[in-house]
């Protein structure tokens, strides 16, 4: 009996030993917590292994006692069985000493709870958006505000390239902040719910269409970091990472800078006029990172969720209608979402010009991103 | 009285025999615990490297979503309510349930429930996607058509547990032979009294949040949806108002099945009883006043965390008196260990270090880096495995030469209990490991660092779902013959169980027995 | 005798199971708006307030941040007139929001908002709001939605910042499919 019982504890004392240390190689045998990058996440994962030597402590006499009774105390060994069966004195112990245990936990986890919500004194406010399945990041008080794609090659995941080291976890525009710096998030969502979610920054919270909540973080040092959503969300609730690129203060306001030009720059461009092929080829780009996820990449959509693109009434009718539901979304079905603020005027002409000349719909139209400048503007 | 079972099929669709119908509660619950470890199967089968290979990300939250429900509401509560049908009449000295036309009706509409929700999957949109716990607007606005399906059977299973709950207590406090008071009763009759109390409270919670979802989605209310004055957190605290008085469910009659088995193979009176009935009761009030501690990171003002910080962690210590019970009931016993003493025991173990997890996961600041990742995904099934699932084994094991009249095949049983073990360990074990080290729940693909653990998980779950075949061949190998069953069938056991003949006649206690 | 005990016993649970099932129903709900606007939980702003005369804390200023937002499938254009004002305690403040439908069609928006921190809420006073009403904005119309609001001198001194938060939602077809029953009610 003993014995078998030995894999468990191997495993259990395994982990216990080494588990820290090859979780700081980040290797692929990670098996703890990580120690993060903020003053919150370090005394989380002080909390955590607190917690967890004291249950490792009380665990080890539980089980030792039991493993000694089934050891010693056995028909086959002849032991005779004793006829105790209460003792007030042992029961208010064991129901006593527990309890002052759980005291002894609750005092660092109160104090540690009083810290994360006190969002007081920030230097940057940012807000996050979940969307299905990205990320909205908006600094507000700047004209800056982008969304945040996976960036794995649907090839990748579908086994047909090899995987890179961020598999998963690689955005097309990670949220760059600056380090040292108190960092208050304003989190909400705009269809349903979400959590934001970077261990490393011991940052995790709900995401809830109509509500914000809020939290912080102050970085200590300059990383990437990488983290998920991680409420369930949908069909690509496994594929909206979160990338945390800190930064030393001097170089993000060097980005924010050039964040702020770009966008001067796009809303220039949707006036300049573009040829056929420069649309198509920009628009499969677009494709393949926005719709594709739904309608797939072949355009055959998922029969009875998603509808086709090849052949699509749509795609193939007028070209006003493909406008409309492309910017503004389809009033029938909540998960053709509008994708008038997501993209820019130049890449919305250029998907929809895609879509109606790709998966064999040859359309041979096309849109100028003026056109939906217009659009978006009409009276 | 006397008659026998009618013959043919009749006799198990109009029959009001209280054995009979534990009898199919535990064949309908067997059968939905192989299905949704089918499903367990392709979820793990997918999840044994990184990339998507077998399924596509939308079918695989319907397997996530299907797995949870069938688990919870058509394997485990079905198979409690088998046992306590079985079980309880004989352990109390009473001929039948109180009510048994009601206990053929709740047993009887469970199937037609099962078959509507299975049927999802077939339907325009797939069967349910958004996770058993089904949060809005996911599984409202967002919902598949057969969304409305599931609500309709999820309002039958709700129908069923709170008509099997009333016949049991009806049962309980009507139909005791005199000299039963209640102090006297076995545990498990206590704790599934202390159950169905529960049940009756919270069922008719579920089927309100369920019902709100269909005015949401039918009939233009907005409960929980931000847009017409809602909000989708409300959905939240009424599910989770429900949902851990659920577990509790779950694992109050697991309690009272291995305090009767160990004893038994300790030869060993119970230690404390009545503390025992006290810890029971305890842990079911402090249910109701926990839901928020799986809300921790929805924002929530400061001391609301912290009031349900506090009332979680108050939970161990009933707990803790129980596990502390059972211990002291082995130490000093003289200890054989039988295919059912092998699981109560691997019950203590397990259930304690879910526990454990359960403690860690209490403590808000530290869940907030723990909540929906595998973390929790490995605590709630080393709570609900070994808990439910092997109380349950171990209660088939002990009682079933009872039932059928003949022993099972001792080695076998102890094959099945070391593959199953052995399984449940690879399976979940390496999930707290890559819960810590960042892996969220519910995903169909992830990132390459939590790759080996999980190709270990996904052995270890094949060889979990092969151990049960093991135990499919030995119930109907012993429903079929082997070595006659003695009255006792083990070392002088306690209750009145054991005062019938083996295998139990069709009535037992027409006339009450005479309890000391 | 033992049937009608259990008959008793039935009824009392099957009011129990009853009684839950309203408690769920048409209890839990209103409840929990309650517990929300005694503790500011999700940072809903309750009712209109009506102002009552109080002296202006002239020493502190408290940094008010408008962030607006559009609910899935909203096209409209909506956003703060300006992104924060600095407020004393106890003054009434006017502030409005810019709206446009640029869509080609009529339609009705209902804001609903949000603050932060939730320890806030309460001492968040509207006298004015445009998220009490529904918003009808006729194709290509644009309008100024107004707020009007006091913060309460008694807000912990600990907050010097509060965010209010709106998000927009689409509800044409909501009110209209509510019109169309109306009408049949009243047909019938």
């Amino acid at each position: 009996m003993l014995r078998g019982f030995n894999p468990l504890f191997a495993l259990l004392a395994a982990s216990v030993l080494t588990g820290p240390a090859i979780a700081e190689d980040k290797g692929r045998w990670g098996t703890n917590m990580t120690r993060g990058v903020t003053e919150v996440a370090h005394t989380t994962y002080d909390l955590h292994m607190l917690i967890f030597w004291i249950c490792v402590a009380i665990g080890v006499v539980v089980f030792g006692v039991m493993f000694y009774s089934m050891w010693r105390h056995r028909k086959s060994k002849g032991y005779k069985a004793a006829q105790f069966h209460e003792s007030t004195a042992v029961e208010l112990v064991w129901t006593i000493v527990p309890t002052i245990i759980l005291v002894l936990m609750a005092i660092p986890a109160t104090k540690t709870l009083y810290h994360i919500y006190d969002t007081k004194e920030a230097d940057l406010d940012i807000m996050i958006t979940g969307y299905q399945w990205k990320w909205k990041y908006d600094y507000l008080g700047s004209d800056v505000s982008f969304f945040s794609n996976l960036a794995t090659p649907a090839a990748q995941i579908d086994n047909q390239l090899p995987k890179d080291d961020h598999y998963l976890r690689e955005v097309d525009e990670p949220l760059v902040v600056p380090v040292n710096k108190k960092i208050r998030f304003l989190i909400t969502a705009n269809d349903v719910i979400h959590a934001w979610w970077v261990p490393e920054l011991a940052v995790k919270k709900d995401a809830i269409p109509g509500f914000i909540n809020e939290a912080w973080t102050r970085i200590e040092e300059p990383g990437i970091y990488r983290g998920q959503c991680a409420e369930l969300c949908g069909k690509d609730h496994g594929f909206m990472p979160v990338v945390v690129k800190a930064v030393p203060e001097a170089e993000y306001t060097a980005w924010l800078g050039e964040r702020a030009a770009a966008a001067a720059k796009a809303s220039e461009l949707a006036k300049k006029t573009f040829t056929f092929d420069e649309l198509y080829s920009q628009g499969e780009q677009v494709y393949n990172k926005i719709c594709a996820a739904c309608h797939q990449p072949n355009g055959q959509g998922v029969p009875g969720t998603f509808p086709a693109m090849a052949g699509s009434k749509i795609a193939t009718g007028p070209i006003d209608a493909h406008v409309e539901i492309v910017v503004h979304g389809s009033k029938k079905n909540p998960a053709m979402q509008a994708f008038g603020e997501q993209l820019s005027e130049v890449d919305l002409a250029a998907v929809i010009t895609y879509e109606r000349n790709a998966f064999g719909n040859d359309m041979g139209d096309s849109i100028q991103p003026v056109d939906i400048l217009n659009f978006k503007n009409k009276q | 009285m006397a008659h026998g079972p009618q013959p043919g099929f009749k006799r198990w669709l109009f029959t009001t025999n209280h054995k009979d119908i534990g009898t199919m509660y535990l064949w309908f619950s067997f059968a939905m615990f192989l299905l949704g470890g089918c499903m367990a199967l392709v979820i793990r089968a997918e999840l044994f490297e990184p990339g998507l290979q077998i399924v596509r990300p939308e079918f695989f939250n319907q397997m996530t979503t299907m797995h949870g429900l069938i688990m919870v509401f058509g394997a485990v509560m079905p198979a409690f309510v088998g046992l306590a049908n079985w079980m309880i009449p004989m352990m109390i000295g009473a001929p039948d349930m109180a009510l048994p036309r009601m206990n053929n009706w709740s047993f009887w509409i469970l199937p037609f429930a099962f078959a509507m929700l299975v049927s999802t999957l077939f339907m325009q949109g797939g069967a349910p996607n958004f996770g058993w716990t089904f949060y809005a607007p996911l599984s409202t606005e967002y919902a598949p058509p057969s969304v409305t399906f599931f609500i309709f059977s999820i309002h039958i299973m709700g129908a069923s547990s709170i008509m099997g709950s009333i016949n049991i207590i009806a049962t309980i406090l009507n139909m005791r032979a005199p000299g039963m008071t209640l102090m006297k009763m076995p545990l498990f009759v206590w704790t599934w009294l202390i159950t169905a109390y529960l049940l009756i409270a919270v069922m008719p919670v579920l089927a309100g949040v369920v019902t709100m979802m269909l005015m949401d989605i039918h009939f233009g209310t907005s409960f929980f949806s931000a847009a017409g004055g809602g909000d989708p957190v409300l959905f939240q605290h009424v599910f989770w108002f429900f949902g851990h008085p659920e577990v509790y469910i779950m694992i109050l009659p697991a309690f009272g099945i291995v305090s009767a088995i160990i004893p038994t193979f300790a030869r060993k009176p119970l230690f404390g009883y009545s503390s025992m009935v006290y810890a029971t009761a305890s842990i079911a009030f402090l249910s109701f006043i926990v839901w928020a501690h799986h809300m921790f990171t929805v924002g929530m003002p400061v001391a609301g965390e912290l009031f349900f910080m506090y009332a979680t962690m108050l939970i161990a210590v009933p707990t803790g008196v129980k596990v502390f019970n059972w211990i002291s009931t082995m130490f000093r016993g003289s200890m054989t260990f039988e295919t059912p003493m092998l699981f109560a025991v691997a019950f203590v173990i397990l259930f304690t270090i879910g526990g454990f997890s359960g403690l860690m996961l209490a403590i808000a600041p530290a869940d907030f880096q723990y909540h929906d990742t595998y973390f929790v995904v490995a605590h709630f099934h080393y709570v609900l495995v070994p808990g439910a699932i092997f109380s349950i084994t171990a209660g088939v094991y002990y009682w079933l030469p009872k039932w059928t009249g003949h022993m099972y095949n001792e080695t076998m049983g102890k094959v099945h209990f070391w593959l199953a073990f052995i399984g449940l360990n690879v399976t979940f074990f390496p999930m707290h490991f890559v819960g810590l080290a960042g892996m969220p729940r519910r995903i169909p693909d992830y990132a390459l660092q939590f790759a080996d653990f999980n190709q270990i998980a996904s052995m270890g779950a094949f060889l979990f779902g092969a151990a049960q075949l093991v135990f499919l061949f030995n119930v109907v190998r012993t429903v079929q013959g082997g070595r006659k069953a003695t009255d006792e069938v083990w070392d002088h056991p306690q209750g009145l169980e054991w005062t019938v003949p083996s295998p139990a006649p069709y009535h037992t206690f027409s006339t009450p027995p005479a309890v000391r | 005798m033992r049937w009608s005990d259990n008959a008793k016993i039935t009824a009392k649970l099957l009011a129990l199971a009853g009684g839950m099932l309203v408690f769920a129903l048409f209890v839990m709900p209103p409840l929990y708006n309650a517990f929300c606007d005694i503790t500011g939980l999700n940072g809903k702003t309750g009712k209109k307030y009506e102002a009552v005369p109080a002296s202006v804390d002239t020493e502190r200023l408290v940094k008010v941040q408008f962030v607006a937002s559009n609910n899935e499938n909203m096209p409209w254009m909506f956003k703060p007139s300006v992104v924060s004002i600095k407020v004393h305690p106890g003054e009434p403040t006017d502030t409005v929001f810019l709206a446009r439908n640029p869509t080609g069609h009529d339609m009705v928006a209902q804001a609903i908002p949000s603050l932060v921190p939730f320890d806030a809420v309460q001492y968040f006073h509207k006298t004015e709001c445009f998220c009490f009403h529904q918003q009808t904005l006729k194709a290509g119309e644009s309008a100024e939605l107004e707020l009007r609001f006091i913060v309460d001198p008694e807000l912990p001194p600990a907050i010097n910042t509060v965010t209010l938060s709106y998000t927009l939602f689409d509800i044409t077809e909501r009110v209209s499919a509510n019109r169309n029953s109306d009408n049949k009610n009243t047909d019938s």
